[in-house]
């Protein structure tokens, strides 16, 4: 048998605040110091903030742009066919006045309003989404972060950049997921051969872990749970779990002090060898079960 | 009044705080505008007086039968949402962004659009008054509209109950629901929890704020876990013009009031926390 290429994990969860990007980063910390080739990438594009628990150096930055609508009102004859195309509301027009308008906070870059014209009235420019930087903690680009411009619409054209930058040399890449179920988590879990949920024991995280189990069902996606913060609430979520036989991944007891590392910025893992162990038995245990065969071509 | 509270991210308490807040037995009525992860109605429960079909994005559907595998749609299509799968023109449900285009411009008029309408808004009753909550299925877009349908709907029962308050709990991010969620309301709360992420998911979300001049205050919750980065939050509150109008310390009553279904000052009204947030809440008002 071959083994995968790369094996990628998605680390996700209904809502922010979980645990989430705990998790990914310590994981990937714990990874690299066995010196595994592992990767990085913070798709969580509206609230990024993995790169600040580490000390890296950027390499690169990639600028991810859309291409709008630019109206030459010279040209155009106000015939309205643009805006009868435009399916987002994004170009207004007052014929009678000889007004036309791009809304840009509207506009979805789909092009229909290019070819509903018959004018040559509508050329593009483009706009900036957001970033992509890859950032390297020793000299490999191991850290790439998706950021978008704030206020942008959708962070999936952000996402989607970021991943695909990445690296075949790698063997293992985690992707921290954006949190919710809409288009933005689905593009970043569509990528992962594995999906890792993180939740908490109570009402609000277990609603948020059922809409994510629902949407990961629809997806085909093998994944796993993992209860951080156990301790603090009922057993309402263990019960969900056992009985729609879901993996029970890890449970990490809730903890100040974990809390006090993670807000400085700092490696639980550095300071907590049992949850560094689990961390990486549990990977191992991931790759075992779903890493062969899925990307091979 | 209408009060949106918000944070960079899900998780920082934002939920709780509201339902304490509409606990309180001041004339409130509550959004839940998280509509990809709405959770108010956990705490309050309220029975569905009315439930609304949300009709959200459409999606395109090739009719296989019509289609002369002309590739042209593949060409137009700026989302990556169709590609020649087994001799067959395949449209990608979670790629699709409901353009049209494919539609218009097919020859043979083999794609026809299909509008979601898995999505739904309820109104209901609590005890202590009404709120509206959305609930977007999984993968539909839009909630940036869904969120502006609550709030009419939210403005529209307030004015007919005469409740003077909203309060809308808000989406995470700094994106298209959360610009609809702050969009023309009175006052604006930022929840935050002291630590690095907290504090970039700050930032974010002040300059968020800022962009559109929001008269806006910060909460900062369980503030004794890490009381240096509480300061440096208060630093850069007070850097940017922004005043930090309490501070809540770490309270496990905070989750045990949710386990039990109730909002901290309905579960433990005598203790520090809703003795604070009592504060705060005046503060808020007076702002
Ligand atoms: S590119 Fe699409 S969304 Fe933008 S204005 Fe044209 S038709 Fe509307
Ligand atoms: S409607 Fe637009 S986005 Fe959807 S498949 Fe057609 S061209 Fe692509």
């Amino acid at each position: 048998m071959i083994k995968s290429k790369h094996h990628i994990i998605a680390i996700a969860s209904g809502k922010g605040g979980t645990g989430k990007t705990f998790v990914a980063t310590n994981l990937f910390h714990a990874l690299k110091e066995t010196g595994e080739n592992v990767m990085l990438i913070d798709c969580d594009a509206e609230a990024p903030n993995a790169l600040a628990f580490f000390d890296s150096r950027q390499a690169d930055c990639i600028e991810v742009t859309q291409q709008v609508p630019v109206i030459d009102s010279a040209k155009c004859t106000f015939c309205g066919k643009c805006h009868e195309y435009c399916a987002y509301n994004a170009i207004f027009i007052l014929p009678s006045l000889e007004i036309i308008k791009v809304i840009e906070d509207l506009c979805h870059a789909c092009g229909a309003c290019l070819v509903a014209c018959k004018y040559d009235a509508i050329t593009q420019k483009s706009v900036t989404l957001g970033q992509v930087s890859l950032n390297s903690i020793n000299e490999n680009v191991n850290l790439i972060e998706a950021r978008t411009k704030i206020g942008v619409m959708t962070p999936v054209l952000v996402i989607k950049a970021a991943i695909r930058q990445i690296d075949h040399r790698n063997n293992i890449v985690i992707l921290d997921s954006p949190p919710g179920t809409s288009c933005p988590f689905i593009h970043t879990v569509a990528a992962a051969d594995y999906v890792v949920l993180v939740t908490e024991p109570t009402p609000f995280g277990l609603s948020d872990l059922k809409r994510s189990v629902e949407t990961l069902k629809q997806m085909n996606k093998p994944f796993g749970v993992i209860v951080n913060r156990a301790g603090i609430g009922n057993n309402e979520v263990y019960d969900y779990l056992e009985s729609e036989g879901i993996e029970l991944l890890l449970e990490i007891p809730f903890d100040k002090e974990i809390a006090r590392i993670c807000s400085n910025g700092g490696m639980v893992v550095n300071h907590n060898p049992a949850l560094k162990h689990q961390l990486l038995k549990l990977e191992q245990k991931i790759t075992d079960k779903h890493g062969i065969g899925h990307h091979q071509r | 009044m209408e009060l949106a509270i918000i944070s960079g991210k899900g998780g920082t308490g934002k939920s709780s705080i509201a339902a304490a807040f509409a606990t309180m037995g001041s004339n409130v009525i509550l959004a839940d505008c998280d509509v990809d992860a709405a959770n108010l109605y956990l705490l309050f429960n309220p029975p569905h007086d009315e439930e609304e079909v949300f009709t959200g994005s459409y999606k395109a559907v090739v009719d296989q039968e019509n289609c002369t595998l002309c590739r042209q749609c593949i060409d137009y299509c700026r989302f990556d949402a169709i590609a020649m799968v087994n001799n067959q023109i395949n449209i990608s449900e979670a790629s699709c962004d409901g353009c049209f285009l494919c539609s218009r411009i097919c020859p043979e008029q083999a794609i026809e659009m299909i509008q979601h309408d898995k999505s739904r808004m309820y109104t209901g009753s609590f005890r202590d008054g009404r709120m509206v909550y959305g609930w977007l299925a999984p993968g539909e877009e839009n909630s940036g509209k869904l969120v502006n349908l609550i709030r009419e709907k939210v403005k529209k029962l307030a004015q007919q109950n005469g409740l003077s308050h909203i309060i809308i709990d808000g989406p995470p991010g700094t994106g298209c629901p959360v610009i609809s969620t702050i969009t023309g309301t009175d006052k604006v709360l930022i929840v935050t929890e002291p630590g690095i992420s907290g504090l970039s998911d700050l930032k974010r979300t002040v300059e968020l704020v800022q962009g559109f001049k929001y008269p806006a205050m910060v909460l900062i919750n369980k503030y004794d876990l890490n009381p240096e980065m509480t300061s440096r939050i208060e630093v850069f509150c007070d850097t940017v013009w922004i005043p930090v109008v309490g501070k809540l310390a770490f309270d496990p009553q905070m989750t045990e009031a949710m386990l039990n279904c109730k909002s901290i000052v309905e579960w433990k009204p005598k203790s520090e926390t809703s003795k604070a947030l009592n504060r705060i809440w005046k503060t808020i008002l007076n702002f």
